[in-house]
């Protein structure tokens, strides 16, 4: 860092809590693209309150124009606006604060950030006049305006430059030696979503680009099994950027709050790596039951060719908790199997947030998710409620919640103010979570029966013949219901804690270290520090006659009880597929 | 070689391509072998299971296949329902459904333990086709002609829910399916069907 004394380093501040240096124009981005992430996910949140009191059928609360315009509102707004802006800020930050570098071309990175706005403003536009009433997944021959599409593809190529401009400043810290060694692993994995997002784009691209051709009449169709294939290829492989945006966290909340080390650098690295191949082979699931495709086809693409997408996820479901254990035990939280778990900072929203994002991704979503993009169990299972019950609990409970748990870092360490209502912020992660674990249960569940997704009235009180289900779906979507009110609630109290934080927060003021202080994280003032000779302790717990537990027995015993609910879980459905007419 | 102490913040000095510590070796050797368990299912139920999504799929016209169905409910009609003809094919025939907003023409009425080809496509839009209370599920797209050989395993009085968005009209897109048992008798009530299904997630 010789460089760059002059007039640079008087756009750098020094973090008081974690020394890093700060940028002031990468500053302004994670700033920005985090505001407006938490503005989408207000109207999400908004939108979700009424469809979870529509789709509670003993409440209907919407009229069936609203249910449907509301639910393209919603997918839009979460899945692609709060979801991405927020990744964007990851990629400003992780590029830059945790390289001690300096943002590349910010201005660019403002210009595009506008135009990511610009873009989202015409979508918005769009959906609440009624003017693309196609739900956010847009299946022609369902025509929406133009200024539809023409918004969506001005927000990607705003996110595809940032990305572009990521790997710039990746670069550039490289060449201007801003850090030793090998990028870190919190940073290899913002890379490893940033990668998957060019590949997504791209697909995003080839089928937004046509589709807004023909929505303005200059080709005359746009083949809809064609468009399902590829706008599945970016559909699910934004997913996996959302996966990998999430692991990365996991692993830097990990470390921040409770010393989580990297056990291995070699596992968890290739892990990111089986990722970026095997990820645009995504969008077969969503097409299972499609007549585009052959049996082959189908097996060998939904698997991401074996499953090694899935091994990947499995790996990290292992090495995220197994890390946080070593992090704890060199720390002398040495009792029993699961001494350190017991005893870790439960009441750290980051700590919290993140062991929550864990446990519902890898428990409900990963389990649900392999077993329903089988092949032929997707028979029972495609449209039906299943599905938003199986992606609620992957980027919702995981994805969602994790950003949550990392925004209550980012206030204190970018906006360098308390976190308002911390009460409530030590709560939140909780409500969020189990709100949302008991929405995708009653979903999941009331799909079993049948009961279709995006669908305004299940009494079919309009139809020509009656369908009447099973009265255990009362019940369930009761469940969904009030998980769902819990959810909304969860996500209002984060909104209202980060606007209030942001905006007319406490500023953090003198640095307090060792002590608990209100409105700033454990992992701040009181950041887990290893013992001088931690790796002669680390030496020793991994002392060969200690079995085949290892270092980490406790999270050995923990992945053997997933595997076993997996295994149940999994061929429980293929008994369930047994009962139907036989079809082939 | 044990890795040196360190969190996922720091930077990696030297190289980090270690061997794996023995408890992460034996999970991933794990996860392996159930992700190839996983694969080998899929595979397996097409040689042994009785159900797969596989049919015979071909490209069509979408109202050349509207023609093939009125054909096929001219050439087997025997009644009719709130409008709807009902139709029964002999065992063994090629079966027509055309889905198309907001409905699903025609009703269907087939026989307990005999196969037939059923054609599936739509005229307009994407329609989903959902068999109430097996919950079975195809996707229906204008275009392709989806030929899915299919054996009744049960009798009853059936419903066909559309459970892909297909416009403002979609929640009332409701069809009918009548199987009835091996002698050509009419299983009135549902139950045999709906005990049978549902509850698990
Ligand atoms: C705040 C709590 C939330 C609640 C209560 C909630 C509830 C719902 C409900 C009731 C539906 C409609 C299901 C249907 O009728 O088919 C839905 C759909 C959906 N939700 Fe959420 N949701 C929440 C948060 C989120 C978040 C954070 C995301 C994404 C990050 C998300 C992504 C989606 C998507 C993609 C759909 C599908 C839309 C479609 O079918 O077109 N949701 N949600
Ligand atoms: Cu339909
Ligand atoms: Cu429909």
């Amino acid at each position: 860092m010789t460089a760059a004394v002059s007039p640079i380093a008087s756009l750098f501040r020094t973090c008081p809590y974690t020394q890093k240096k700060v940028h002031k124009d990468a500053e302004y981005l994670v700033k920005v693209n985090a505001v407006v992430s938490v503005v989408s996910l207000l109207v999400g949140a908004i939108a979700a309150l009424l469809l979870v009191l529509t789709r509670w059928q003993a409440v209907h609360l919407l009229p069936a124009t609203w249910y449907y315009r509301l639910l393209g509102v919603h997918g839009m707004n979460m899945l692609i606006f709060f979801i991405i802006y927020f990744e964007m800020a990851v990629l400003w930050f992780t590029s830059t604060v945790l390289l001690d570098a300096r943002p590349v071309t910010p201005r660019l990175g403002k210009a595009m950030f506008g135009l990511m706005v610009l873009g989202s403003l015409l979508v918005e536009w769009t959906q609440f006049s009624g003017r693309a009433d196609v739900l956010f997944t847009s299946y022609p021959p369902l025509k929406a305006h133009p200024v539809f599409y023409l918004g969506v593809i001005l927000f990607a190529v705003g996110a595809l430059v940032v990305v572009g401009i990521f790997f710039a400043t990746l670069t550039v810290a490289k060449r201007e030696k801003t850090y030793e060694g090998s990028l870190p692993l919190v940073v290899y994995g913002a890379m490893t979503a940033a990668i998957i997002a060019v590949i997504t784009l791209l697909h995003g691209a080839m089928i937004y680009v046509p589709t807004f051709l023909w929505s303005v009449g200059l080709i005359p169709a746009v083949d809809p099994q064609t468009y399902r294939l590829f706008w599945w290829a970016l559909g699910h492989s934004s997913q996996q950027i959302n996966v990998a945006a999430m692991v990365a966290i996991w692993y830097m909340l990990g470390g921040l709050t409770v010393g989580a080390v990297v056990l291995n650098e070699k596992v968890s690295r290739s892990a990111f790596v089986l990722y970026i191949l095997f990820i645009s082979m995504a969008s077969a699931h969503h097409l299972l039951v499609d007549p585009g495709f052959g049996p082959a086809w189908k097996i060998v693409n939904t698997s991401y060719f074996m499953y090694m997408a899935v091994l990947a996820s499995m790996i990290h479901g292992f090495t995220v908790p197994a890390g946080m254990e070593l992090g704890m035990r060199l720390r002398g939280y040495t009792d029993g199997l699961f001494g350190w778990l017991r005893r870790a900072p439960w009441g750290d929203p980051g700590f919290s947030a993140t062991v929550l994002s864990v446990i519902v991704f890898g428990f409900v979503g990963g389990i649900t998710g392999v077993t329903i993009g089988t092949e032929q169990i997707n028979i029972i299972v495609h449209n039906t409620l299943r599905v938003p019950g199986h992606f609620h609990s992957t980027v919702v409970s995981g994805t969602a919640t994790a950003f949550m748990g990392a925004t209550y870092y980012l206030i204190p360490l970018v906006f360098r103010k308390k976190v308002a209502y911390w009460k409530a912020a030590q709560w939140q992660p909780y409500l969020f979570a189990g709100g949302i674990f008991l929405l995708s249960m009653g979903m999941t569940f009331a799909g079993s029966f049948g009961v279709p997704r995006r669908h305004w009235d299940i009494s079919f009180s309009m139809s020509p013949f009656d369908v009447q289900f099973n009265p255990t779906v009362d019940l369930v979507l009761a469940v969904m219901g009030i998980g769902g009110i819990l959810a909304v609630i969860g996500a209002l109290i984060f909104i209202a804690i980060a606007v209030k934080s942001v905006f007319f927060g406490e500023p953090i003021g003198e640095l307090q270290m060792g002590v608990d202080v209100p409105g700033l994280p454990r992992g701040l003032t009181k950041p887990p520090t290893f013992p001088p000779d931690v790796d002669a302790i680390n030496e020793r717990l991994h002392a060969p006659g200690r079995g085949i537990g290892g270092v980490t027995p406790g999270t050995l015993g923990l992945v053997t009880i997933f595997l076993m609910a997996f295994m149940v879980y999994y061929f429980t459905n293929w008994k369930l597929l047994t009962v139907l007419w036989k079809v082939g | 070689m044990l890795t040196k102490v360190h969190t996922g913040l720091e930077p990696v000095a030297g190289t980090w391509w270690h061997p794996a510590h023995k408890a992460e070796k034996v999970w991933v050797g794990i996860a392996f072998a159930w992700c190839l368990v996983l694969f080998a299912m899929m595979p397996l139920w097409h040689w042994k299971g009785g159900q797969n999504p596989s049919g015979i799929r071909t490209r069509v016209d979408p109202r050349a296949f509207y023609a093939r169905t009125t054909e096929f409910v001219k050439q087997y009609k025997v009644g009719d329902d709130k409008g709807f003809p009902i139709v029964q094919p002999p065992a063994g025939a090629d079966v027509y459904l055309t889905a198309m907003t907001y409905q699903w023409y025609p009703i269907l009425q087939l026989q307990r333990n005999v196969t037939y080809r059923l054609h599936l496509s739509a005229l307009d839009f994407n329609h989903g086709f959902s068999l109430y209370p097996l919950n079975v599920n195809f996707q229906i797209i204008p275009g392709y002609d989806y030929a899915l050989e299919v054996t009744p395993t049960a009798a009853g009085d059936f419903r066909i829910i559309c459970n892909e968005f297909c416009g403002i009209g979609h929640h009332t897109m409701v069809g009918r399916v009548i199987v009835l048992d091996e002698s050509g008798n009419k299983v009135s009530d549902r139950n045999d069907v709906t005990l049978r299904v549902g509850g698990t997630p």
